[in-house]
């Protein structure tokens, strides 16, 4: 089944009471799954057709705060419309679950994949975590909803899928026993003492305005809630490979033990990245590996430190750009790495932006220019686009 | 307010606020710089200023006649604005010669 497909899967599984979207390629076909199920009867659950994504997460914002396991999707410019909710959403700590089918951010308009639109909710204090297959997005939906309602997390959680890539690609899905789901995740049951509830019984505001006296300590708990999420993904992980038999990890690390080159990277180039390290290492004996940053926030830096500290040259590559620096997954890795007394030599790669794809062609130039570093401990550039036609616009 | 709202044992995870009416506590009359004075002569008692009133600042006392409560009115002047009979002066707390030169 396509990677679409197995989200919605995912959403039925959970048992959502609510999902609210509006359209958006490649995003459609999530909700057209869900609000069919849901016409079927095979979901019981309040379908809300919203009039824009600002009003997919304000009714999603209005459903979580009166207990509902609230499910959306969508991608692109509906994420940037949604912008000011997602941090609404986070600020309230509402559990609400939404897969987001990667795909660049107009100008020049474009409905193909690359992670710019997730990366401008980097900061909204939702959870992220990208993934390779639909297997795995199928698996994560059902994760993230263990992991948002925890509550000692308690922050909304976005599913990323690489659109198209993923969403329109159809891999061989097991969909796991629904009982068994049932098991490892109950219903949702907020604590009206502890959660922003509305509950007529006990009535509160929230959603308020908050003095300076105040708005640090909250912002605070946010941030210790995200650190702490780390723990509780890794938990929700290895219980769900206790029944189901699959386990991701906030990061992988493919035959990185005694790599002196890593390439770090994010959703679909990781398959291509690893058939390329295995080519590398049989053709040519390079000893390189591959660095999946499943989780990007939390961001595991404990884990980079561990798997890819002792590594001679460290590659990101990255699907999105920030302007007038680099890239924000190898700002993100450089600050994981900045107080390291030994640490391999950086480097920075964007990649695949507007649906252009990273072959494997790409990926060999990336380990190449990555054994070169390893041997002279020096990066060649500050960044460096792959596959940019220099015929074009020079560089 | 002269107590914190929130101490340690009680701090939530996103500002609720769990007692309600809870902005009573607020005396946002401190805000005033004019207050309005309702002429009850000219008054025809039509709530007019009551129902304007963005503070609730303004009630009906047992006679029938409108009052200000002093507490929480503004002295945003919308009341004197709305009046149709006019009868509702917006009246400087402070000498604002005085404040001009300073």
């Amino acid at each position: 089944m396509s990677g679409s497909r197995a989200v919605a899967e995912a959403a039925k599984l959970s048992d959502v009471n609510v999902v609210s979207a509006y359209p958006i390629t490649p995003q459609t076909s999530i909700v057209e799954y869900l609000s069919e199920s849901i016409a079927k009867g095979e979901l019981t659950a309040e379908f809300v057709q919203a009039e824009s994504e600002f009003g997919a997460m304000s009714a999603c914002i209005g459903a979580s705060s009166v207990g509902a396991r609230v499910f959306t999707a969508t991608c692109s410019q509906g994420l940037a419309l949604m912008h000011e909710l997602n941090y609404v959403a986070a600020g309230l700590r509402l559990p609400i679950v939404m897969a987001v089918t990667n795909r660049q951010l107009s100008q020049p308009l474009g409905m193909w994949c690359d992670h710019s639109d997730a990366m401008g909710e980097r900061d909204s204090g939702w959870i992220q975590i990208y993934v390779e297959s639909c297997q795995e997005a199928l698996d994560t939906v059902i994760q993230a909803f263990r992991i948002a309602e925890d509550k000692s997390v308690l922050l909304p959680t976005m599913v990323c899928l690489d659109g198209f890539i993923l969403s329109h690609t159809s891999e061989p899905v097991e969909i796991p026993d629904s009982e068994a789901i049932r098991r490892y995740l109950p219903p949702y049951r907020p604590d009206a003492d502890y959660h922003a509830l509305m509950d007529v019984q006990k009535p509160l505001a929230a959603g308020g305005g908050c003095p300076p006296a105040f708005t640090m300590e909250f912002d605070y708990k946010k941030y210790e809630a995200q650190e702490h999420a780390k723990e509780i993904i890794r938990k929700a992980d290895r219980e769900f490979e206790q029944t189901f038999g699959r386990q991701y990890g906030l990061v992988e690390g493919y035959r990185c033990e005694d790599a002196q080159v890593i390439l770090a990277g994010m959703g679909t180039m990781i398959g291509t990245a690893k058939e390329v390290a295995d080519k590398l290492r049989n053709e040519k004996g390079w000893p390189v590996g591959v660095l999946k940053l499943r989780c990007y926030r939390p961001f595991p830096k404990e884990d980079v430190r561990r798997i890819a500290s002792k590594a001679k040259a460290l590659a990101t590559v990255s699907r999105a750009v920030s302007y007038g620096i680099g890239a924000p997954v190898y700002s993100d890795i450089a600050t994981c790495m900045s107080n390291l007394g030994q640490k391999p030599v950086l480097l920075n790669f964007i990649a695949g932006m507007g649906g252009r794809d990273i072959t494997q062609k790409n990926i060999e130039h990336v380990f190449e220019k990555g054994m070169k570093s390893a041997e002279t401990g020096e990066a060649e550039a500050e960044v460096e686009w792959l596959g940019l036609n220099k015929n074009l616009v020079g560089g | 307010m002269s107590k914190p709202y929130w101490t340690k044992e009680n701090f939530p995870i996103t500002p609720v606020i769990r007692n309600p009416a809870g902005s009573l506590a607020f005396k946002c009359g401190e805000w005033r710089t004019t207050t309005p004075v309702i002429d009850k002569e000219k008054c025809t008692k039509c709530g007019l200023c009551q129902i304007y009133c963005p503070d609730d600042a303004i009630y009906k006392s047992q006679d029938g006649i409108f009052e200000v409560k002093l507490d929480y009115c503004k002295g945003c002047g919308i009341c004197a604005n709305e009046c149709p009979a006019k009868a509702i002066k917006m009246v400087a707390e402070v000498d604002e010669t005085c404040m001009s030169e300073s």
